[in-house]
């Protein structure tokens, strides 16, 4: 389990090994308040999307799923991405509602937020990877926080990274997009010495 | 008719989706490790893209505005879920190559955003046009870094040896860098600053201004 939760983490990295999610972490990745609010919603969501989904998978859309229906031959793996997107809609909008109605302060904070990871290719990519990994409910539960932690820390230390980048003095062509590329570069080429750590 | 075909070639290169409007990156970076899984995906991208982009357009007039974003989500998912299993079931090896990513076409921002930004409000033939173009531009940076990629990470272009490696008696020592992630990185970040070199007015104003001082002595 704690290697799971590592490599989740640190050695693949939603954002930097799988480029998940690149264009909201190039996108909202200016200042590194915004980007931090981004960074914790995302891993509350990802932590109850994945295990979700992970109970709608087998329970209802695996191969033999209806069996106790005299069903055994159904199949319904194939509409595993709408199921997917369903739920993440879903859960977002409650999410979004609970903490209007219980924390306005952490409302107010990631309220923009909430409604841009529905469309998140990280969340999905979380919930189609632990199908494709066959994880079980308790794995699930730690990939997904492990994966949304890993894409948080990735995205607070790559705005932080661009709060200083803004006054260096750069070529004209690199400014902004071009710099922010390369310095994801980076970062994920030192994300991936982590490689082995808890493996 | 010279109007409806700036759809197709304005976004080629010069408002290039992936460079310059930051749409759809996330699926590029990870299908480039090799040519033929970089163009397998393009094909994929862009049949969804044009398809999306026509039912959308045809029901354009029809779709409650409060709901728009379920409904499109709804009609590129159910698209995305043929071209899947039509992959599965005639180029097995090549989908499990590309894993999730094609089932991340969902999620994939180019779609959406042209759906949003240009379907909605034009009619069928522009849109169909529109989404070729992006498609077409897309594919274009795909397999700009794919063939780096794979040239350079391997020696090899679609599968067929082009630089002999040196374990196998030629020159070329493949750079094992090219196969890792990073690399996707730096490419996409050098080809955004060669087109920008060129294309001038893409350039990006800085934030904050430096002033130098060269008046020191």
């Amino acid at each position: 389990m704690t290697d799971l939760l590592i490599t989740a983490i640190f050695h693949e990295n939603l954002a930097l090994t799988f480029f998940l999610g690149v264009c909201t972490f190039l996108a909202v990745s200016e200042r590194l308040e915004t980007a931090f609010g981004l960074g914790l919603a995302i891993i509350v969501v990802q932590t109850i999307t994945v295990p979700v989904n992970n109970l709608i998978f087998s329970g209802f859309l695996v191969e033999g799923a209806w069996a106790w229906l005299g069903l055994p031959d159904v199949d319904l793996t194939f509409l595993k991405l709408i199921a997917f997107i369903g739920v993440i809609a879903a859960m977002v909008q409650i999410l979004e509602m609970t903490l209007d109605r219980f924390a306005p302060v952490l409302y107010r904070a990631l309220g923009i937020f909430l409604p841009l990871i529905t469309v998140n290719c990280a969340v999905l990519g979380g919930s189609l990877f632990m199908a494709e990994r066959q994880y079980d409910f308790a794995q699930s539960v730690v990939f997904g926080f492990g994966s949304g932690a890993g894409w948080a820390l990735a995205i607070v230390a790559f705005a932080a990274i661009r709060e200083r980048l803004k006054y260096s003095d750069m070529p004209a062509g690199l400014q902004g997009l071009g710099s922010a590329f390369l310095v994801t570069g980076l970062m994920s080429l030192g994300f991936s010495a982590f490689a082995g750590v808890g493996s | 008719m010279a109007s409806n075909l700036r759809h197709v070639t304005a976004p080629l290169v010069q408002n290039n989706p992936v460079t310059l409007q930051i749409l759809g990156i996330c699926s590029a970076l990870a299908v480039t490790t090799s040519l033929s899984t970089a163009l397998v995906m393009s094909m994929a991208l862009t049949v969804v893209l044009c398809l999306a982009s026509a039912t959308i357009s045809l029901i354009r007039n029809h779709i409650p505005n409060v709901i728009r974003l379920i409904v499109q989500i709804i009609i590129i998912a159910s698209l995305v879920i043929v071209i899947d299993e039509l992959l599965q079931a005639y180029a097995f090896e090549i989908s499990r190559q590309l894993s999730i990513f094609v089932g991340l076409i969902v999620t994939n921002c180019l779609v959406m955003g042209r759906a949003e930004a240009f379907a909605m409000r034009n009619p069928v033939w522009p849109s169909v046009l529109d989404g070729l173009g992006n498609g077409l531009g897309y594919s274009l940076v795909l397999i700009i870094v794919g063939s780096i990629r794979e040239l350079l990470g391997a020696g090899t272009l679609l599968g067929y040896t082009i630089l002999t490696p040196a374990s196998q008696g030629g020159w070329f020592v493949p750079l094992g860098l090219m196969q890792l992630a990073p690399s996707a990185f730096f490419i996409i970040g050098l080809l955004v600053w060669a087109i920008r070199s060129h294309w001038v007015g893409q350039v990006e104003t800085p934030k904050f201004s430096l002033k130098l001082q060269r008046s020191r002595g």
